[in-house]
């Protein structure tokens, strides 16, 4: 259905949109099969109300929200972000969301919580990848992500609950999902039920399954290859066919150092990749 | 049993030209009509591997299936399967270059030298380019014995295409493991002839150290 927002920004990211189309038939979502064209032929079943999120582990006030009612609620805004898959590849997004701060903010973390751990929907007769190991690439499941703290109260990471004007398909990670543009898109998960705060770094889900190819951070960073590819440049997927696509260089931090450099400082990024 | 003669031959050639021909029409015609998907740049990439990967089993498979059907005609349709393994591998390596690297030669170097995956993939390609170049009869007339020993170099390129198979995929082993299990298969089948030649190579490089 659509979505009414207030205001559109673009974090100074003047992109071409990548169209909706391709934004709806080229996906990673291996609860639903491991090709990109899996997600969209086996989601569309997935139901997304009554939908529950739950919050909860180091905070004072534990939350558990009926999304459909949380996006009724929340003043929506409109982000243009640009999406860097690890695979090199990039989209440029107009999501509906609302800051994942608020959400935080919501359930008072306490003095302990140092971390904020995510975890997809677990539910394997919906999501056939989940049934069968075949499916699913092997993963164990349930997906699980997280960020650190300050990552997550950043203002550019987004809870989002929609994309061009509309609550998001299944295929993107409807009803409720993350997006977390410095990062690879593999951290920004999709269909949450549940937002842990922790005191210790939570487990990754590609990080658990391959580390020396996928670490905790997974800042998007030019100067760290992936071990079997390249990560200087990418495939940007824009309006046109197949080869007139571009490959442009990819930047530091995706584009949005000016806004999440700082938290890095101290961290030897070769190290943690 | 039944007999390959000349007409039935020709049947079974026309049939493998269409087996290979058909699969990149549908190919085509999945990424014109989006069926392949917003972005099917990885979808062709890996669609035409699996077929360069497939035709090589299948050339393969050819002097086992004569052997044991008693149907020595059968080789005759062993090159063609060889040459459309070697046109799914090239175009493969097409695919990856023009599409994902969008023809950036340099860059397509750079990860030659720098990725083991694909450095095993194109020493495979290496193998079946030799041996695409030399298949016409007259090559092998005037290559004599060194083509037999230049082609047993297909046995190397079956253990090394689905190693770049299993190396190349992001998560999951049950499908590259399947395929490696049964191009192993396909070798060991043929194990006394490699260690017979192998054989060979040795007696030939002690007579050259004798020499």
């Amino acid at each position: 259905r659509d979505l009414a927002f207030d205001v559109s920004r673009n974090y100074g990211i003047g992109d071409e949109l990548t169209p909706e189309e391709k934004i709806l038939t080229h996906n990673n979502f291996y609860e639903f099969g491991t090709s990109k064209t899996d997600p969209v032929k086996n989601a569309q079943g997935l139901k997304t109300a009554p939908w529950t999120l739950t919050i909860d582990g180091e905070v004072n006030h534990p939350l558990t929200l009926d999304v459909d009612e949380l996006i009724n609620a929340m003043p929506l805004e409109e982000r243009v972000y640009r999406l860097r898959c690890v695979e090199a590849w990039s989209m440029v997004i107009p999501w509906l969301g609302f800051p994942l701060a608020e959400l935080v903010k919501r359930a008072d973390p306490n003095s302990r919580a140092r971390y904020v751990a995510f975890e997809t929907l677990y539910d394997p007769k919906q999501m056939p990848g989940q049934a069968s190991r075949f499916v699913g690439g092997g993963i164990d499941y349930p997906y699980v992500e997280g960020l650190r703290m300050d990552e997550a109260m950043n203002p550019l990471t987004l809870v989002s609950v929609g994309l061009y004007g509309r609550t998001l398909p299944p295929q993107n990670g409807a009803p409720i999902r993350l997006v977390v543009p410095w990062k690879y898109g593999f951290k920004s998960i999709k269909s949450i039920v549940r937002i842990k705060l922790v005191e210790r770094m939570p487990p990754t889900t590609w990080n658990l399954l391959a580390s020396h190819e996928y670490g905790f951070y997974a800042n998007v960073n030019p100067g760290v290859d992936h071990p079997r590819w390249s990560q200087a440049s990418e495939r940007r997927i824009g309006a046109g066919g197949l080869l007139s696509a571009k490959r442009i260089p990819t930047e530091m931090f995706n584009g949005y150092g000016e806004l999440v450099a700082q938290m890095y400082t101290d961290l030897d990024l070769r190290r943690w990749y | 049993m039944m007999r390959l003669t000349q007409g039935r031959i020709l049947a079974l050639k026309t049939l493998l030209h269409l087996g290979f021909i058909l699969p990149l029409a549908y190919l085509w015609l999945s990424v014109q009509s989006g069926a392949a998907g917003g972005d099917p740049v990885q979808y062709v990439i890996h669609f035409l591997g699996m077929g360069a990967l497939h035709g090589l089993m299948l050339s393969l498979l050819v002097s086992p299936l004569a052997k044991g059907l008693q149907m020595g005609g059968l080789m005759r349709v062993r090159r063609l399967i060889g040459l459309w393994a070697f046109v799914y591998a090239l175009l493969h390596v097409a695919a990856f270059l023009g599409l994902d690297l969008l023809g950036d030669v340099a860059l397509l170097l750079g990860e030659i030298v720098k990725r083991p995956y694909i450095l095993v993939g194109m020493a495979t390609l290496l193998i079946l380019s030799a041996m695409a170049a030399t298949s016409p009869g007259a090559m092998q007339r005037r290559l004599g014995r060194r083509w037999q020993q230049l082609h047993d170099w297909v046995y190397l390129a079956a253990v090394l295409a689905p190693v770049h198979f299993w190396w190349s995929v992001k998560s999951g082993w049950y499908e590259p493991a399947l395929y490696l299990s049964l191009c192993l298969g396909l070798l060991a089948w043929r194990r006394k002839r490699i260690v017979f030649y192998q054989q060979i190579v040795t007696s030939f490089n002690r007579g050259l150290n004798r020499g």
